[in-house]
């Protein structure tokens, strides 16, 4: 166990320095970072000063050793339009991110598993039609419509939630249902093509054999065997919501990092840019490190092969 | 039917849906076993004998429809699915063994919790007692060190082991009837005696009841005190294992002797003895002897009409209506 969580460790160590060299090689390529940070009426003067200045004309690998000593140190620079250090930037946006992103991703599930369940025991009938009809609709109606519509009906009309926002709990109901919605079909298919794996198999047979009560066949003995790649899936589509939905917190108007994100691309706000697309792939490498181990914890398979 | 009559199954039909339409699986099988009995059920693949174990415990795949015109189980009509119905037989009163032990078990639940599951559905009571009973069966199918194994899975065991693992979990809640379903199949040679003999041991030391089934003649003689063929869904000839074996009457039982190997009377490199033709198919079958095609006793009246299972001698049944003469018989 202990080999298998070094092994992974170095390839998600890896895989971050990876990352971290295309951003920064991109963001410094695709834009010329002092003519970003000068402002418009600046002379080539002024922007040959700025690049000396922020030493943006010392040699590419150098200034990327120096940009990855200050991300050791918590340093993510600061931002070209405010000023602000972007760590203290993102800091403030991410719980409002995060926690829009666990009540979607438990919305989702809380959707997804029991729905799939459902189909996966009645194959082929009216009951997995509907579900996967479900499936098809979350799938196919895009997020800000979903979002618009949400708003429209129970913000405007019925007036029972807050429509923008992000102070009380009450303003996320909304967006959870918005962005759980997006992220539940695959969820909901996987589980079910799992369980009808499942319930096909000769263990499941046995257990049937043994008498053992439905409900728990399918939920106990079943669903355990059913979910290893569901938790996979579920831990990318949380990384993709703790990135933050650029749509789902525009068209709530909370203040997340997806919002941040959409921000300082529209105005090339490179080292915002830069920590955010650090910050989501960290999050991802996070997220699947921990997808592995809970596999590994609910797989004996899995951990001794490890 | 006596006190001593464990299990009576009558006119027991199975059909499957396939593509080309409903197929006749099982036709008009009837059975019946008394307390702590053996009986064997042979055939080759697709005879049926599966189907006919499947449906007693209502585990047929989906679609497959079982009817009968009586099922009583200790004296018991089996109906529905209440008390008296198929739920309550399964693992409490009828424990079922598999032929594959490499999957029949579940691989993400340690063997222990597997076993325990069992014992606490129907005879409720605390964890730790359904332990102590796994512990005492484990030992005696004979597995070694049972207490650390019940925290095994089953990948960390061998296929002989793990059929000894199912066969204590058919055991768990002391059923008064075990059936096996090719139970030695799938395991190697030098295991299948173990397991046959363990079988076997296990049926006289708990008075258990036992269904083999089986496509190895040379299984059942060892175990079964008596012995059901069968062939395209129907049971052609029954009796005594002693009997059948000493003086098949059946050609299609015949046949199946005759192609047992046997190193003893056969030269090497001599061909094997088989019975020629195939199994004619059961969609729509045919009102005539299912065996006519392969038959070399077959007469005219034979595809005329279907023989009927007939009264040969005592507690020894034929479908033939030119069988093998009897004469020889000691």
């Amino acid at each position: 166990m202990l080999r298998f969580l070094l092994q992974r460790l170095i390839v998600a160590a890896a895989v971050a320095l990876t990352v971290s060299v295309i951003t920064f090689v991109l963001s410094h390529v695709a834009i010329d970072p002092a003519v970003a940070v000068a402002p418009d009426s600046a002379t080539d003067a002024d922007i040959a000063a700025i690049r000396a200045q922020y030493g943006f004309d010392r040699p590419l690998p150098v200034q990327y050793l120096g940009y990855l000593g200050d991300i050791v140190t918590l340093d993510l620079g600061t931002s070209y339009l405010t000023g602000e250090p972007v760590a203290g930037m993102i800091a403030e946006r991410v719980p409002t991110t995060a926690l829009l992103a666990v009540f979607s991703i438990l919305f989702a599930l809380a959707l997804a598993i029991p729905l799939g369940v459902l189909a996966a025991s009645f194959p082929n009938t009216m009951i997995d039609r509907l579900c996967l009809l479900l499936a098809v609709a979350g799938q196919a109606i895009p997020n800000f419509w979903a979002g618009l519509i949400l708003i429209l009906i129970f913000g405007v009309n019925l007036q029972w939630l807050p429509i923008s926002g992000s102070s009380s709990l009450a303003h996320f109901v909304l967006p959870t249902i918005a962005l759980g919605t997006f992220a539940m079909p695959a969820l909901m298919r996987l589980t079910r093509a799992g369980m009808l794996d499942v319930l096909a198999s000769d263990f499941v047979r046995t257990h049937r054999a043994m008498g053992l009560a439905p409900a728990a066949i399918l939920f106990r003995w079943g669903l355990s065997n059913a979910l290893l790649p569901v938790i996979s899936l579920t831990a990318v589509q949380f990384g993709f919501m703790l990135g933050g939905s650029i749509i789902i917190e525009s068209v709530f108007a909370i203040h997340g990092v997806g919002y941040l994100a959409w921000q300082s691309f529209s105005r090339a706000d490179m080292p915002v840019i830069q920590a955010i697309v650090l910050l989501v792939s960290l999050a991802y490498i996070v997220l699947t490190l921990a997808a592995d181990l809970i596999n590994a914890w609910m797989d004996p398979r899995i951990r001794s092969a490890a | 039917m006596s006190a001593l009559t464990l299990l009576d199954v009558d006119n027991l039909c199975v059909t499957l849906p396939t593509a080309s339409g409903p197929l006749s699986a099982v036709r008009g099988v009837s059975l019946s076993l008394r307390r702590g009995e053996t009986l064997g059920i042979v055939g080759e693949s697709g005879c049926g004998k599966s189907m006919t174990a499947l449906s007693l415990l209502n585990l047929l795949p989906s679609g497959a429809k079982a009817t009968m015109s009586r099922y009583a189980f200790d004296g018991e009509t089996v109906t529905g699915r209440g008390k008296r119905g198929i739920r309550n037989l399964r693992g409490n009163r009828i424990g079922m063994i598999f032929q594959e032990p490499m999957t029949a078990l579940n691989p993400v639940f340690p063997i222990g919790s597997q076993l325990t599951a069992v014992y606490r559905r129907h005879k409720g009571g605390s964890e730790a007692a359904a332990r102590e009973r796994a512990v005492m069966l484990l030992e005696r199918v004979g597995i070694s060190n049972a207490a650390a194994r019940l925290a095994q899975f089953p990948h960390q065991l061998s296929g002989g082991l793990r059929q000894r693992v199912m066969i204590a979990m058919a055991l768990m809640c002391e059923p008064s009837l075990i059936i096996a379903d090719e139970p030695t199949t799938a395991l190697d040679v030098t295991i299948q005696m173990q397991i046959l003999k363990l079988l076997a041991d296990i049926k006289t030391a708990f008075g258990t009841g036992l269904i083999l089934i089986t496509h190895d003649l040379g299984v059942v003689s060892h175990v079964a005190d008596k012995i059901a063929v069968m062939y395209a869904g129907e049971v052609v000839e029954t009796g005594r294992t002693a009997e059948i074996l000493a003086a098949p009457r059946h050609p299609y039982t015949v046949g199946l002797l005759g192609s047992l190997p046997d190193p003893s009377r056969t030269a090497p490199g001599a061909p094997l003895a088989t019975i020629p033709g195939t199994v004619p198919s059961l969609i729509d079958p045919p009102d005539a002897c299912a065996f006519a095609d392969r038959c070399a006793r077959v007469l005219p009246r034979c595809t005329a009409a279907a023989p009927a299972l007939r009264q040969d001698g005592p507690g020894r049944s034929i479908r033939c209506v030119n069988p093998e003469p009897a004469a020889w018989v000691a």
